[in-house]
């Protein structure tokens, strides 16, 4: 048993190695990264935080990004419960091919439609809102979102459905007040994986907005190529992003596994 | 049995309207553009097929389309071995399985190009912990902006980094839900680890694996960002990946008709792949 633990020892500190590195770059100065190796900050600085936290443009990025995250996994969530509802528990006319549809938009390289994506929704008028993130990111989010609702309704016995309509229970009343809180596990997973998805994403979110949506991660790129490559504040606008996942973990940790286990191939 | 009823439209007209909206507007763009020709001022000319045979006969499709199936190929290779050995050997109950579980995770939630640029800032020859270490530790010459092979392994690796974690959570998911009188039985039986691995394991790990690999091959065929951001499909083009080469004539030239040519290549590929794995896998659970 004690032997096996190394395994896991290992991966862990492999996977910690890279984002050690970020975090202690980001507390050092800009002359001690470019002068030479350290491998702790010998002046700890929080000069880097202080710019993003004081520059318009820094803390924006983060608030764009939270703000079409949230959009999306709210919008993803509730069109995908009453479609996941269908899947469970009725079968009608072209239901699986419906189902592999949906699922196939998942394979769709995102490098294929940025550029009818700029082209759609800057017709519409969307163009640089963080609505039209939002909706953007709905094309892979529903998808997940349905499959993951789906496999956890489907663990629910159909006598519950029954039982609540003799009782007289309304189908919306039966849904919100009985069905919902039975599977709200199955909802906290599919809104953290529909969280994960948006905020990791970039391609689309830097395509569709220019100024006023633009993504924190987006800020990055072009700090690093306009501003003479400050690593130091690249690396503490990198540490920040992670932040929101790390926290978003921490509350599904007994479930983050369980989400995809229960999906049907 | 499910019921049949049709009223199961009307609960997924929102998904339909919306995922279609998404899907299908900007795919019909793409087919668009994939049959036409265009010298400027927005006069398009029909093209038929021309771009599509263009693009099959062409040396530089055939060798993105070369290196993506290697970097693919060995994303497959490692991680899905891998991620099985770290599930396997991963504790079942107690304190630590929450330490696991989050510290494994954290990175699938960071953004990808803040992880293209950690490892960038990672990999400096001379100030990144893994260059200097590599350097002057170790002693070996190790530049991936300018050796395409130390480039190919530092993409590798990072993968590896990034995802393994993926397959490790699925797997976990499948053995944690074998019930404890499986293992007695087997231990009664006197088997060994490996047929315990064989016959009680990897049968219940089958359903989670076959998500897995699919999830892996589709994102791994598709990436994009990460690599970009860490070595912009240099030195030359060595790690130039299909979607890297797409951007390349989509938004860098400006070929509109050979970009979505390419694209519907590109996403008719993964999709025969993707089926292909789906029914290989499924094969025998119906006979």
């Amino acid at each position: 048993m004690k032997k096996r633990a190394i395994i896991p020892i290992l991966y862990i500190v492999f996977l910690m190695l890279p984002i050690y590195w970020l975090v202690a770059m980001s507390f050092k100065t800009t002359q001690e990264i470019l002068g030479g190796f350290s491998l702790f900050p010998r002046v700890w600085t929080l000069a880097s935080y202080k710019t993003i936290f004081t520059d318009p443009t820094w803390y924006w990025g983060y608030i764009n990004s939270i703000i079409y995250v949230t959009i999306n996994t709210l919008i993803s969530v509730t069109v995908a419960l009453p479609a996941a509802y269908a899947f469970s528990r009725y079968r009608f006319l072209g239901d699986k091919q419906l189902f592999f549809w949906l699922l196939t938009n998942r394979m769709a390289p995102a490098a294929v439609f940025a550029l009818p994506f700029f082209q759609l929704y800057s017709a519409i008028g969307l163009f640089d809102t963080h609505v039209a993130v939002a909706l953007a990111h709905c094309l892979f989010n529903i998808p997940l979102a349905v499959w993951i609702l789906e496999g956890f309704m489907r663990g629910v016995p159909k006598e519950l459905d029954e039982t609540a309509f003799v009782d007289g229970y309304s189908f919306p009343r039966f849904f919100v007040q009985v069905f919902l809180p039975t599977i709200k596990a199955g909802v906290g997973v599919a809104a953290f994986f529909c969280f994960m998805f948006s905020w990791v994403e970039l391609l689309l979110a830097k395509t569709l907005t220019a100024v006023y949506a633009k993504p924190i991660a987006a800020t990055m790129t072009r700090t690093a190529s306009s501003a003479g490559y400050e690593l130091g504040l690249l690396a503490a606008a990198g540490t920040l992003t992670i932040i929101p996942g790390a926290i978003v973990i921490w509350f599904v940790r007994n479930y983050i596994a369980k989400g995809f286990a229960l999906g049907r191939v | 049995m499910r019921k049949v009823n049709q009223r199961g439209w009307f609960f997924v007209l929102p998904v339909l309207i919306l995922v279609a909206f998404n899907a299908l507007v900007p795919m019909m763009t793409v087919v668009n553009y994939s049959v036409q020709e265009t010298f400027g001022n927005n006069q398009f000319f029909w093209h038929g097929l021309g771009w599509f045979q263009d693009i099959l006969r062409s040396e530089r499709f055939h060798a993105s389309l070369g290196r993506q199936a290697l970097f693919t190929f060995m994303i497959l290779a490692i991680e899905v071995p891998l991620g099985v050995i770290i599930a396997l050997s991963m504790p079942r109950k107690g304190f630590w399985v929450p330490v696991c579980l989050v510290t494994m995770a954290l990175p699938l939630l960071i953004p990808w190009n803040v992880i293209g640029a950690m490892w960038n800032i990672f990999t400096l020859p001379d100030i990144g912990l893994l260059g200097y270490f590599m350097n002057h530790v170790l002693g070996v010459n190790y530049n991936m902006t300018q050796d395409p092979v130390a480039a190919w392994i530092t993409v590798i690796v990072m993968d590896v980094w990034h995802w393994t974690s993926l397959v490790v959570l699925l797997c976990y998911a499948g053995l944690v839900s074998i019930p404890d009188a499986y293992y007695q039985a087997a231990k009664i039986d006197g088997a060994s680890n490996w047929s315990v691995f064989r016959y009680i394991q990897l049968p219940k790990m089958k359903q989670v694996l076959t998500i897995a690999v699919l999830l892996r091959f589709m994102d791994s065929f598709n990436v994009y960002t990460e690599p970009f951001v860490l070595t912009g499909g240099g030195p030359g083009n060595a790690t130039t990946l299909l979607s890297i080469d797409l951007v390349k004539i989509a938004l860098g030239q400006f070929d509109l008709g050979p970009a979505a040519a390419m694209s519907l290549i590109y996403f008719a590929i993964t999709l025969f792949v993707s089926w292909l794995f789906y029914t290989l896998m499924t094969r025998n659970d119906t006979q």
